[in-house]
């Protein structure tokens, strides 16, 4: 099934809880050498066939405009998978 | 007869839970997280709450805090251990218990009274019941639907693993409407609706008899002081 894959990170300044929660864990359990966690999220958007240039071009705009706040996330890829 | 509530993070029903044990007439003793010493209790309560934020999954962080790893073993050697909610979901995230617990089927988190079908009375939670009882327990929870793999499944169902069922209403899609779950040796009770919240007249579920005066709850806290004072 072709697919186009979002990927959205926390800003790189501002606080992750949930991956300084598991930073701490890890760290508590004796893995010193992760020094940081931040976890993001991916999406996927699935088509019925491969998107065209306009359809990515319209995933990209919804990956800005929808699936992230420019404010606190940032967009890191954008994967066209057939 | 010490009993010990353990508060990570998030924990919200630790002190419901303490007096649930209380008014079973155990003495509590708090135990905190990151304190991997249990106090040399005589069995442990995880409550309910939202630890560590339910971050990267529900119970996951609290799975791996200092006093799970005493917890864990302790409980691999026999000691009482009672989940309740997220007390549930951290004990099948410290793999105590199989399976999973997911976002509810319907999407909404649902806070009810739940009728309970008491499937397994030979475990140190639920041996002051009768088998096939049905009792009434509050629900509150937005992940609680339970599933488990087809092997898992069987197992479970095969073994008597089943501590409790769903009655009238599946309220969060869980699978062959499994409520809590007990470990092979009994000692290790899960599940997900609330007994600490229905321990005393006045404050619990409504009955046929009265309003707010479903006790049920009780017997999970008499049925563990019970097990420790026999055992």
């Amino acid at each position: 099934m072709p697919k186009i894959i979002v990927e959205v990170m926390p800003k790189a300044d501002l606080l992750d809880p949930a991956g300084k929660a598991v930073a701490n864990a890890l760290q508590r359990k004796g893995n010193a050498e992760i020094t940081n966690v931040r976890i993001g999220k991916r999406i996927e958007l699935h088509y019925a066939n491969t998107p065209t240039e306009a359809e990515v071009a319209a995933a990209k705009q919804i990956a800005a405009d929808f699936l992230s706040n420019g404010v606190i996330e940032d967009v890191v890829n954008v994967i066209v998978e057939n | 007869m010490k009993i010990g509530v353990v508060t990570f993070p998030g924990t919200l029903d630790d002190r419901d839970a303490a007096r649930a044990v209380r008014l079973a007439g155990g003495e509590v003793v708090k135990l905190w997280h990151a304190d991997a010493d249990l106090h040399k209790v005589d069995a442990v309560v995880l409550p309910g709450g939202f630890s560590f934020g339910d971050y990267l999954r529900c119970g996951a962080i609290a799975a791996q805090a200092p006093v799970m790893e005493s917890i864990i073993d302790a409980a691999n050697g026999g000691l009482p251990v009672l989940g309740i909610c997220n007390g549930f979901q951290v004990l099948v995230e410290s793999h105590l218990l199989p399976g999973g617990l997911i976002r509810n089927e319907h999407q909404h988190f649902v806070c009810r009274d739940q009728k309970l079908i008491v499937e397994n009375v030979d475990t140190a939670w639920t041996n002051g019941f009768k088998l096939g009882q049905e009792i009434t327990i509050p629900l509150k929870n937005g992940e609680g639907g339970y599933i488990a793999d087809e092997e898992t499944l069987k197992r479970l169902e095969g073994d008597g693993l089943i501590a409790f069922r769903y009655s009238e209403v599946n309220p969060n899609g869980s699978v062959n409407n499994i409520a809590g779950l007990r470990n092979e040796r009994g000692n290790v009770v899960g599940l997900m609706p609330h007994p600490e919240h229905a321990v005393e007249p006045g404050f619990g579920p409504d009955t046929s008899l009265a309003m707010r005066s479903g006790v049920d709850g009780l017997t999970f806290f008499t049925s563990v002081l019970n097990q420790v004072v026999n055992s």
